[in-house]
């Protein structure tokens, strides 16, 4: 914790404040019938998109799941052109023809959400293939969800990574549920040590825990990138919201979902290591709470007041040329 | 000029490529084959011999053996395609498509459009199809009209030894995703192919016979039947225009109206299964938007609607035949 100086700290926690404001911010939003689709929110888990993408570059590639604000987020997408792109109005920034669950931006390196449960890991190592072949000295993270971990794609791409020595990193986000099923039924074995099967160098931290995600990643992407071959690190999360907006629920056991918002929550964490250490006091993360309050305010009236895309656009972009 | 089979051109073609563009990368099964071994380098080339000697040229950091794991590595192709590579994807097999079809019509077709324009994907997948090779249900179907259907994707299938070098070239050049099919029994398939490179754009026709009875629509190595067919019925004295699209997507439909048009009756010859297929889709244009130049009904010449079986009896059953053809040609006359 002692070696990030005050300004990196800041960054820290104004990265996962925004997220926790868009999100929370969509979760009010969302009954009120403007936003055409469904979402699924990653407040909860902002330790570990910040704490990775922090240790990347601008040269360096993030895939991302159907949960990917956070990702997006973290890696640089303009928050108000992602709050249109939600509304789907002129000014996304996917021109409102991805909504919540395709979310990119090529040059921020941000690959993309992703609806397919496992369609990231493949075009992780396509990047790590391309920073390879061009030797750029970046590399591809891709983050995956526990219900991913079962799925071939994911498992084959670990392979293929190893085969080919490439540099990439996937983050197995396991925030205990995979949709509506726990992880602790749905996955078998351990998937610290299916990854060590492949021959990953294999990490794990705690997702509650800022620090600790941040110096597990730093370390994960530093041998990757140094040549090492790919890299596996596991993080326990949470999720304090539903699968999806909507959803009540009703999987989760009496007063769990209470103890983790309680417990597990990375902010507060955050906030109460950097005051207890007095490296930030409350006035400073008290002005990054009112500066992202009004960036998150800004995001949604300019969102609600954007413009619908012009019917034109429907058959807009499917090809270059055709 | 000289002459080259379609083997060779494909190899050409890829090599030139590859001096052309340092971003351009081969991968696949077996594509070198013997990668790491004690044996031989370079030991396959391919299944088919296309790729062979491309190693020797280009270094194992772009001819690239993959493991057999194809969701993997056409997706792996499709990321680097879109972070600025060049990559030309074999799958070995076009029946595999099976295990990796997410990756292409979730992920490489429809990056461009999800992503609001802001991304491009120069991809290009070789694969292979068809029957006649006695490999039976899983190794020679031809399921071009599934990729096809999908909206992002261009799907070029092959004729000829000229053809495959104009073809593949502007496959590899294209920023969009491109599925090149390329039948197992016309490798040695052979003519005239310059060495130069030049490429040919997708979604134009050619015409490969010319008459004023009947336009045959034929669709890969059904071209070369219907030539044949139409040769034939040449002597009868039926007149045959035999179109080849070239490309299923697009396709050029205003050759296709223009030949119905002037000959007023169409045959559609597909190696495919019948149901939502190629064959229909243009029979289907037609109908719509040349019916009243038809003077007998269109006539289809497809596989059944059954798997490839594996007796040589049934598969040659299963396959259309120039006979097929002509007979087809024969009862369009007879109707009108």
């Amino acid at each position: 914790m002692l070696q990030l100086n005050r300004d990196t700290l800041i960054e820290a926690y104004r990265q996962m404040r925004t997220i926790r404001v868009f999100e929370d911010r969509l979760h009010l939003e969302r009954p009120r019938g403007i936003i055409p689709g469904g979402v699924h929110l990653y407040a909860g888990q902002e330790a570990v998109a910040v704490g990775f993408c922090m240790n990347l570059g601008e040269g360096d590639y993030v895939a991302s799941t159907h949960r990917g604000h956070g990702h997006s987020i973290a890696k640089g997408c303009d928050v108000k052109a992602m709050m249109k792109e939600i509304y789907g109005r002129q000014g996304g920034l996917c021109n409102a023809k991805g909504g919540s669950m395709h979310i990119a931006d090529i040059s921020k390196g941000m690959l993309g959400a992703n609806g397919i449960v496992g369609g990231g890991p493949p075009l992780v190592c396509g990047a790590a293939l391309t920073a390879k072949t061009l030797k750029t000295g970046g590399v591809a993270l891709g983050f995956i969800g526990d219900g991913a971990s079962s799925q071939g794609t994911t498992n084959e791409s670990f392979n293929l990574a190893a085969v080919l020595k490439l540099p990439a990193v996937f983050v197995l986000e396991d925030n205990g549920f995979g949709e509506g099923t726990p992880s602790s039924y749905a996955v078998a074995g351990n998937v610290v040590t299916r990854a060590e099967g492949f021959g990953l160098r294999t990490y794990e931290a705690d997702g509650a825990d800022f620090f600790a995600v941040y110096e597990t990643a730093a370390e994960a992407v530093r041998t990757t990138r140094a040549g090492e071959g790919p890299a596996f690190v596991y993080v326990r999360c949470d999720r304090f919201y539903g699968h999806f907006e909507g959803d009540a629920q009703t999987y989760r056991g009496p007063g769990e979902l209470d103890d983790v918002r309680q417990n597990r929550d990375p902010l507060s964490l955050f906030r109460a290591r950097v005051t207890e250490a007095a490296l930030l006091g409350d006035d400073r993360l008290g002005a990054v709470d009112r500066e992202v309050a009004t960036l998150i305010d800004e995001a949604v009236e300019e969102a609600t007041n954007a413009p619908k895309p012009p019917l034109s656009d429907l058959t807009k972009d499917v090809y270059i040329s055709y | 000029m000289p002459r080259k089979t379609i083997r060779q051109v494909i190899t050409e073609t890829l090599a030139a490529e590859m001096r052309r563009d340092p971003t351009v990368i081969v991968m696949g099964e077996d594509i070198v084959g013997g990668t790491g071994s004690k044996g031989q380098l370079d030991a396959w080339g391919g299944p088919f011999g296309t790729t062979k000697g491309l190693i020797a040229e280009f270094g194992p950091e772009r001819v690239i053996d993959t493991p057999i794991s194809e969701a993997g590595f056409i997706g792996a192709a499709t990321g680097a395609a879109l972070t600025g590579l060049r990559p030309v994807a074999e799958l070995m097999f076009s029946d595999f498509f099976g295990v990796c079809f997410d990756q292409i019509y979730n992920q490489a077709a429809k990056l461009r459009y999800m992503f609001g324009g802001r991304a491009v994907t120069p991809l290009t997948i070789r694969t292979r199809y068809g029957a006649g090779t006695r490999s039976a249900s899983q190794h020679s179907q031809s399921p071009y009209s599934v990729f096809t259907h999908v909206p992002g994707l261009k799907v070029v299938i092959p004729t000829s030894a000229y053809d495959m070098k104009g073809l593949l070239t502007q496959a590899i050049r294209d920023d969009d995703p491109v599925v090149v099919f390329e039948h197992k029994k016309m490798y040695d398939v052979e003519d005239d192919v310059p060495d130069d490179s030049y490429t040919i754009p997708f979604g134009e026709a050619n015409i490969t016979h010319e008459g004023d009875d009947v336009t045959i629509v034929a669709i890969g190595r059904m071209v070369l039947f219907a030539n044949e067919a139409a040769a034939k019925l040449e002597r009868e004295g039926i007149g045959c225009t035999v179109v080849d699209p070239r490309t299923t997507s697009p396709l050029d439909e205003d050759t296709i109206i223009e030949c119905v048009e002037d000959t007023g009756r169409l045959v559609v010859v597909d190696e495919a299964n019948p149901r939502c297929s190629v064959a229909t889709d243009i029979a289907a244009l037609v109908a719509s938007k040349a019916f009243r130049a038809l003077k007998a009904p269109i006539e289809l010449v497809t596989a059944p609607h059954t798997p490839v079986p594996y007796a040589p009896d049934l598969e040659d059953a299963y396959i259309p035949s120039p006979e097929k053809i002509a007979a087809a040609v024969r009862r369009v006359m007879e109707d009108g």
